[in-house]
C-alpha cells in the first residue's frame, strides 16, 4: 500500500514534468504574434489522473486471487464473453440505423470500417504473426482502383469492388515476396516504406492519378440497379418504392453495405480458422522453424496470408471510396497503418471480438467523447471544455498510446485475449 | 533395401563446412542412431535430409527416388516426419492443435484413429489435449514434438536429441515408446543423441560423426564395447 502511493507520487511527478510543458503551455496567435498561454487546469487535471490510475493499477494488480488466476489464463478458454458480447454487439449494430439519428449512422459506418481493416489487418498480424506497418498501402490500392476503373471505363461499384479486391491482394502478394525472409523488425521496417511507397506513388503519378488533387465524382453505389438519388425516378430507390426521397437513405444503406463487408471478413477469417491453412498462419506465427521441418510450405502460408489480409484492406478501400466520392493521398498517410494496428493489438491479438471493440472504443468512443466535451462546453459555455473538444483530434496519438500503456499492464493479450481453439473435440 | 541413403553428403552454412562427404545407410525397420560431440554436424545431417540447408554436393536416396533438389515441404509429405532439435512445438495453440497440424500437413483427413494411437502412446497428452502447447512440462512438450512427428504417420522419424534436458525416468520412457513403434508398427528411426549409451542400447546400428565427418560405424554393441567410444562419449555417463 505505502509502496503503490509512492510509486503513484513518483509516476505524477513524471507526468507533471511531461504535460506542464506539453499541455499546460499553448502558443496561440496574438496581437503581436505568437504568445504564450498558460492552461493550468487541464494539466493539472491530467496528472491528477495520472497519480489515481497508476495507485489504482496497484490496488488491481493486487486483489486478491493472483494464483487462481494465472491458472485459468493458462488454459485455453473457449472465450466466454464472446458468448453474450458478440450478440449483443451484433444486434446493436443491426438496430443502429432505426434510431434515424444521421449523425449515429455515420459514426457507425466508420466504425464498422476501421473493424473491418482491423479484421483483415489481423489475419495477417494476428493470426500469420507477421508484423505489418504498411496496411494503409491496400486500403489505398482498393479506394483508387475503384476510383480509376470507374473513371476510366465507366464501371460501377459492385463491377469493381472485386476487381479492387483482387488487385490489392495482388499487391499483397507483390509484398510477399521480398520479405519472405524477414521478421519482426526487419520485415515491420519494409512494410512500413511500402505503405509509404504507395502513398508516394500517388501523390507524384499525376498523369494517371492526378497526384494530390485526388479523384471526385466517383460513382455511389447502387442497390440492385436502384440509385439513391434526390429526384424520384424510376431508377431510383424512393422512387421505386415510393417514398420521399431521403438522403439518410443512403447514409443508411452505406451503413448495411460495410456491415456486410465487415461480416463478410470476419466469416472468412473464421472459416479459414479451421482449415489447415488457418491453422498453419498461426503455426508459423508460433515457429517457422518447426512449421518447415513438419512440411508447411512456409512461402504460400506467408503469401496467402498477406494476400488475404490485403483483399480486405482493398475491399475497404473501394467502400471508403464510394462512401466519400472522392479520394486523394491524404486519406491513406501511416497515421492510419498505425490506427488500424492498435486496433488489432488493443483488442488481443488475433481475438475477432477483441479488435470490434477495440475499433468500437478507439474511434466511436473517441468521437463520442468529443461530442460529449463540446456539448458540456456549449451548456455550461465553458472554455476549457469547448477547446478540449476542439484539441482532441490532436490528442488522438496520446489517447491511443495511454490505452496501449495501460492495457499493456492490465490485459498484456489484449482485449480478449482467450484465444479459441480450431480443433474441437469429436 | 535401404530405405534412406546418404552419398558423400557435403552441406555448407556460407563459408563454413558442417559435413563433409558423409555416407550413411538406414534400412527398413531399422534404429540407427548418429552420436557425436557438440557441433559435430548431428542436427545439421538431419536437416540436410529435409533439404534445409541443402546439400551442396552427394546425394540423398530416399525410398529409392533422389530427393537431394526436392523442396522441403515436399520431402516431408513423403512419409518423413521430424521432431527436431528443441522441441520446437506451436505455444500458443493446444495440444490437440499441435497434434493435429502433424497429420493435416502429410495430408491424412481420418485424425481421430491417429490421435488416438499417439495419446496411447503418451497418455499424458490424452489428458492434456485442451492446455496450451507452451504450458507443458519440457517432458511433455517432447513427447508432444515427437507425437506431433508420429501423426503423420512416417514411415521413416527423424528424431533430434529427445531426451535433451529430461529426467532419467522421462528418458527411459521415451526410450521405450521409440523401441515399441519400431517393433510393432516396423517404423524406421533416425535418431540423434548425446545420450550415447542409451541411445547405443537401443539402436540396431549407429555412426560417429566428428568434426562433420563420419569416423566408425558399427552394431550398437560393437560400438559400445570399442574403448575409444567409451572414453570419448561414454565416460561418466550412463
Ligand atoms: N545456421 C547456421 N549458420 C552457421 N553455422 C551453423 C548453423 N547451424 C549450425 N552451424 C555450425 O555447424 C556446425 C554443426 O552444427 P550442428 O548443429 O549440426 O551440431 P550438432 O552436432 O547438432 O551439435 P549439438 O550436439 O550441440 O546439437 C557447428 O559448428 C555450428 O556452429
Ligand atoms: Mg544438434
Amino acid at each position: 500500500m505505502k509502496s503503490a502511493l509512492r510509486d503513484a507520487c513518483l509516476s505524477a511527478a513524471i507526468a507533471l514534468g511531461l504535460f506542464a510543458p506539453m499541455v499546460g503551455l499553448v502558443l496561440d496567435n496574438g496581437d503581436q504574434g505568437l504568445v504564450l498561454r498558460g492552461r493550468p487546469i487541464a494539466a493539472a487535471v491530467l496528472v491528477a489522473l495520472v497519480f489515481v490510475g497508476r495507485f489504482g493499477m496497484h490496488l488491481w494488480a493486487d486483489r486478491p486471487g493472483k494464483e487462481a488466476r494465472a491458472i485459468r489464463a493458462s488454459r485455453v478458454v473457449p472465450a466466454g464473453v464472446n458468448k453474450f458480447v458478440a450478440p449483443i454487439l451484433l444486434g446493436a449494430a443491426i438496430m443502429l440505423p432505426l434510431t434515424g439519428s444521421r449523425y449515429y449512422v455515420d459514426l457507425g459506418t466508420l466504425v464498422l470500417t476501421y473493424v473491418m481493416l482491423g479484421w483483415g489487418l489481423n489475419i495477417v498480424v494476428g493470426l500469420a504473426g507477421l508484423l505489418d506497418l504498411g496496411y494503409v498501402a491496400f486500403y489505398a490500392v482498393g479506394a483508387y482502383a475503384y476510383a480509376l476503373l470507374a473513371e476510366t471505363f465507366g464501371l460501377g461499384f459492385w463491377t469493381c469492388l472485386p476487381l479492387a479486391g483482387i488487385l490489392a491482394a495482388f499487391w499483397g502478394v507483390l509484398l510477399g515476396f521480398p520479405v519472405l525472409r524477414l521478421r519482426g523488425d526487419y520485415l515491420a521496417i519494409v512494410t512500413l516504406a511500402f505503405g509509404e511507397i504507395i502513398r508516394v506513388l500517388l501523390i507524384n503519378w499525376v498523369s494517371l492519378t492526378h497526384g494530390p488533387n485526388g479523384i471526385g465524382d466517383i460513382p455511389r453505389p447502387t442497390l440492385f440497379g436502384l440509385r439513391f438519388g434526390m429526384d424520384d425516378g424510376d431508377d431510383t430507390f424512393a422512387g421505386f418504392f415510393g417514398i420521399e426521397p431521403q438522403t439518410v437513405h443512403r447514409v443508411i444503406f452505406l451503413y448495411y453495405l460495410i456491415f456486410a463487408l465487415a461480416l463478410l471478413t470476419n466469416w472468412v477469417t473464421l472459416r479459414l480458422r479451421r482449415l489447415p491453412l488457418g491453422r498453419a498462419w498461426e503455426a508459423l506465427r508460433e515457429d517457422e522453424i518447426a512449421c518447415r521441418s513438419l512440411g508447411i510450405n512456409v512461402t504460400n502460408t506467408k503469401l496467402t496470408a498477406f494476400a488475404t489480409g490485403a483483399l480486405f484492406g482493398g475491399l475497404a478501400g473501394a467502400f471508403f471510396a464510394t462512401r466519400q466520392a472522392f479520394v486523394s493521398p491524404e486519406s491513406f498517410t501511416f497515421i492510419e497503418s498505425a490506427t488500424v494496428l492498435a486496433i488489432v493489438v488493443l483488442g488481443g491479438l488475433g481475438s475477432q471480438l477483441g479488435v470490434a471493440l477495440a475499433a468500437l472504443v478507439m474511434v466511436g468512443g473517441l468521437e463520442m467523447l468529443r461530442d460529449l466535451l463540446s456539448t458540456i462546453g456549449e451548456q455550461m459555455g465553458s472554455a476549457l471544455f469547448s477547446g478540449l473538444a476542439g484539441d482532441l483530434p490532436t490528442y488522438r496519438m496520446l489517447i491511443f498510446g495511454l490505452a496501449l500503456v495501460v492495457m499493456m499492464v492490465l490485459r498484456p493479450r489484449g482485449l480478449v485475449s482467450g484465444r479459441t481453439a480450431t480443433a474441437v473435440l469429436r | 533395401m535401404n530405405l534412406l541413403s546418404l552419398r558423400g553428403v557435403s552441406t555448407f552454412y556460407g563459408a563454413i563446412q558442417a559435413l563433409r562427404d558423409v555416407s550413411l545407410e538406414v534400412e527398413e525397420g531399422e534404429i540407427v542412431t548418429l552420436i557425436g560431440a557438440n557441433g559435430a554436424g548431428k542436427s545439421t545431417l538431419m536437416m540436410t535430409v529435409c533439404g534445409n540447408p541443402r546439400a551442396r554436393s552427394g546425394t540423398i536416396v530416399y525410398d529409392g527416388r533422389d530427393i537431394t533438389q526436392v523442396p522441403t515441404h515436399l520431402i516431408m509429405r513423403q512419409r518423413i516426419a521430424q521432431a527436431p532439435e528443441g522441441r520446437r512445438i506451436f505455444g500458443r495453440m493446444t495440444v490437440r492443435e499441435n497434434l493435429v497440424m502433424g497429420a493435416e500437413v502429410a495430408g491424412h483427413t481420418d485424425i481421430a484413429p491417429l490421435l488416438d494411437q499417439v495419446c496411447d502412446l503418451f497418455p499424458r497428452l490424452r489428458e492434456r489435449l485442451t492446455q496450451r502447447g507452451g504450458t507443458l512440462s519440457g517432458g511433455e512438450q517432447q513427447m508432444l514434438a515427437i507425437g506431433r512427428a508420429l501423426m503423420a504417420k512416417p514411415r521413416l522419424l527423424l528424431l533430434d536429441e529427445p531426451s535433451l534436458g529430461l529426467a532419467p525416468l522421462v528418458v527411459r520412457q521415451i526410450f521405450t515408446a521409440i523401441r515399441t513403434l519400431n517393433r510393432e508398427t516396423g517404423l524406421t528411426v533416425l535418431l540423434v543423441e548425446q545420450n550415447a549409451h542409451q541411445a547405443l542400447r537401443l539402436a540396431h546400428r549407429g555412426y560417429v560423426l566428428v568434426n562433420g565427418t563420419i569416423t566408425m560405424a558399427g552394431t550398437g554393441a560393437e560400438l559400445l564395447a570399442r574403448p575409444e567410444i567409451r572414453a570419448a562419449y561414454l565416460e561418466g555417463g550412463h
